[in-house]
């Protein structure tokens, strides 16, 4: 139970993360039709980016600093390359951000090196914020900060879990962050011109408001949000070329399941994916072992034993997809979407 | 009377059609006769099983309009069903001939198209590119997850030496492989154009450019589609059978993103509007990552800046390129035009050689700092922690870029006027 309760904070924290970056590609998409393949490689850029703020004016300033810069980049990117094939049509929009994606790793590895950098949890952030313990005979507690070891110490026979700073850091991160994007969006002179643009492109312009300027804004907006999810995340998991292909193609699938478009399917396929990726690790439970304890083993030497034996701890990395693949069969609109293509 | 028939065009039989086929069939005959040495044997065979895996590309991506992330699943399947094949001919419990193995992997190409085909092509346009690019993951994720089928880290190896030799054919030697590619990249080029003829490759380009009015004359698109879809999963597979027979061994990252990625580059860097586009794609790919590769780790870096420029300014590749100079020709404009190519090509040259020279420098410093801040870039000594050489390379890029947009602007003025010239030939033409 213990563990239940720090997997779920586990999940919902990354998939908050993972929120963070299908909003900015979902907000990018439904204004402009533009799937930004490189939405990820921003998302590392910003990785990178804080890892060599932190070591000049520490991480605090690189979490405000390098989101901008990000969001700089994605900003002039959209002016002076992605603005120039848009008239092409969708694919060639598609093609010139896949494009930059390679560039961008290309670049990386070329500044960077080819492996993990020494990107850390800063020192203030790192520990424990609460530890959860089923302690005999009183049931499941909750202990601030690392538990005493008179409680979950190696002999007692208590089981702890513990749930570091940085993971609740990174939920509030993610919160505040959304939050405020939303009031942006639905409070502000700003956000109503957005909206204006996003379904009414025409009469926006001729109201006077200058249009690719304003998705020129929400292209580097959604950049900047890449970017901050690359500052949060790069500490907590791994900082290295490969971190935008990986997540690249889990957010697309959060996009696809969610509802192209829908920001509140977002959210929940984010959540959802979150969740299993994080619960998945820790099942140990595969259709032989299952198998074998209904009564009737598979033998090792039939045909289907390597493909029964895959337990869903080892299906971790392909479960986002399989259920891309069962959400486009059952509801191919997906969670919360609208349009059927 | 109708104008527009090519002028080549003659009844009973199309001469054009037949001179340019011909000439396909010599290129492939005399290729090895003329560069015999083991490097050019090795990548002449690459280049035909990658012109038959780009051209099964571009009926998805030039002909279908759909973008797809993952084409490597369909050619990667293949190759493993192929080494499977063959390992199973070598110990006598499959009886099949070594020149037959490329079916069986066009055949598990066409199957795992059809499987996942039905899922993909529900969609097309952007969210079609999406799905692929996550069926791709899928697939890739699983070959680590199944050592058995995929070999692990290892891959899995055969011998395609097998069976007694059938009129002197062991296929030992590779330049018996390379004629098997050849015959085969021949028929399968053959039957992919003329896959373009039919009614169905027809359908596929209306698919493409209107998907509505198909919709309302009454045509299911998502069959169109998903048919497409199998046909180029089947060539797909034969291209991966070829590259089992050619490498004797298959691993992991055939059905990768990185040869998705790189199938998709140079089909679209060849070309996705003509048909012969890719096959020049596929040659550039070899190239690439053959030659290229050999000459700088910043290969990928090269490749994409070029893959980003060619999107915005030429956007029908390298064919399209050669077609509009090839209309120019006709019209006998072309010497007019050679000055300016020749500046924009030497003021290339330069930013080229400006820009080269500072990744290098990069490079070095991170990768080999180990042997001293000296490096050799094409026979210059250059000190990388020095401020001149970076100076230098710098100002050189400049020079390039001034002298790059003197010359454009002259270009796209005698273009221009070149056109102008065509349209104006064209119009006295009509007129008579």
């Amino acid at each position: 139970m213990e563990t239940f309760v720090v997997f779920f904070l586990n999940g919902i924290s990354y998939g908050l993360l993972l929120f963070m970056l299908s909003s900015g590609l979902t907000l990018i998409f439904s204004m402009m039709g533009v799937l930004n393949f490189a939405h990820a490689s921003f998302y590392m850029l910003g990785a990178y980016f804080a890892y060599q703020l932190t070591g000049l004016v520490g991480f605090a300033a690189a979490l405000v600093l390098s989101p901008l810069l990000v969001g700089l980049l994605g900003a002039l990117f959209e002016r002076y390359s992605l603005r120039k094939v848009h008239a092409f049509g969708h694919v060639p929009e598609l093609l010139i951000t896949f494009g930059l994606s390679y560039v961008i790793e290309q670049l990386v590895r070329l500044y960077w090196g080819s492996s993990t950098v020494d990107y850390r949890v800063p020192e203030a952030l790192s520990g424990t914020l609460f530890t959860v313990a089923n302690v005999a005979g009183q049931g499941l507690t909750l202990l601030g900060g690392a538990a005493d070891p008179a409680v979950c110490g190696p002999d007692t026979g208590n089981s702890c879990t513990q749930f570091p700073i940085y993971r609740g850091f990174m939920a509030l991160v993610a919160l505040f962050m959304l939050g405020s994007l939303w009031l942006l969006l639905t409070r502000t002179r700003i956000g109503l011109i957005i909206q204006a643009a996003l379904t009414h492109p025409e009469m926006a312009q001729a109201l006077g408001h200058n249009v690719p300027r304003v998705m020129m804004g929400v292209f580097g907006g959604g950049c900047a949000l890449a970017g901050l999810a690359g500052v949060i995340g790069g500490n907590a998991f791994v900082t290295e070329p490969h971190m935008a292909a990986s997540v690249g193609a889990i957010i697309f699938v959060v996009v696809v399941v969610g509802g192209m478009g829908s920001l509140a399917g977002a959210f929940l396929a984010s959540l959802l994916i979150g969740l299993m990726q994080t619960f998945a690790v820790i099942v140990d439970v595969s259709v032989a072992s299952v198998m074998q304890d209904m009564g009737n083993p598979v033998s090792f030497d039939h045909w289907a034993y390597p493909l029964l034996k895959i337990t869903v701890a080892q299906m971790a990395p392909i479960l986002p997809y399989l259920l891309l693949v069962l959400m486009l069969i059952l509801r191919p609109k997906g969670l919360l979407g609208t349009r059927e293509e | 009377m109708d104008h527009n028939i090519p002028r080549y065009s003659f009844k009973p039989i199309n001469l054009g059609r037949w001179v340019i086929w011909s000439l396909f069939a010599i290129i492939l005959l005399g290729a090895p006769m003329l560069f015999t040495s083991s490097l050019a044997m090795t990548m002449l065979s690459k280049m035909g099983i990658a012109i038959i895996i780009c051209l099964s590309y571009n009926m998805l991506l030039g002909q279908g309009g759909m973008l797809s992330f993952g084409h490597a699943v369909y050619s990667g399947l293949g190759a493993f069903a192929a080494i499977h094949a063959l390992v199973k001919a070598a110990d006598g419990s499959w009886n099949i001939p070594v020149s037959l193995i490329p079916l069986v992997g066009g055949f598990a190409g066409w199957l795992v198209a059809v499987i996942l085909g039905s899922v993909t092509t529900r969609k097309s346009g952007t969210i079609f590119a999406m799905i692929t690019l996550g069926v791709g993951a899928m697939v890739f994720s699983m070959s680590l997850m199944l050592p058995e089928f995929f070999g692990g880290e290892g891959g899995i190896s055969g011998n395609r030496v097998i069976g007694d030799p059938v009129m002197g054919i062991t296929f030992g030697p590779q330049i018996q492989v390379y004629y098997l590619i050849a015959v085969y990249c021949f028929i399968c080029t053959a039957a992919m154009f003329a896959f373009t003829q039919t009614p169905l490759g027809r359908m596929l380009n209306a698919v493409r450019d209107n998907p509505e009015r198909v919709e309302f004359i009454g045509y299911d698109t998502q069959r169109v589609r998903y048919i497409a879809f199998m046909i180029a999963g089947f060539f797909a597979g034969i291209g991966g059978g070829l590259h089992a027979i050619n490498d004797e061994i298959v691993t992991a990252e055939v059905v990768g993103p990185e040869y998705s990625g790189l199938y998709l580059l140079f089909t679209f860097l060849g070309g996705a509007l003509f048909f012969f586009g890719p096959i020049l794609g596929a040659v550039l790919l070899v190239f690439a990552t053959v030659l290229l590769h050999e000459l700088t780790k910043a290969w990928l870096l090269y490749l994409g800046v070029i893959f980003l420029m060619m999107v915005m300014y030429a956007p029908g590749g390298v064919s399209s390129l050669i077609m509009m100079n090839v209309r120019v020709a006709a019209f006998g404009l072309l010497r007019k035009l050679w000055t300016a190519y020749l500046g924009l090509g030497g003021s290339a040259l330069v930013i080229l050689a400006g820009v080269a020279v500072m990744v290098e420098m990069v490079y070095h410093i991170k990768l080999n700092e180990a042997l001293g801040p000296m490096m050799t870039f094409m026979g210059v000594e250059l000190d990388t922690h020095g401020v001149d050489a970076w100076v230098g390379a710098a100002f050189v890029t400049l020079t390039g870029v001034g002298m790059f947009e003197v010359t454009r602007r002259e270009f796209v003025r005698q273009w221009g006027q070149a056109q102008e010239e065509i349209e104006n030939e064209i119009r006295r033409r009509e007129s008579h």
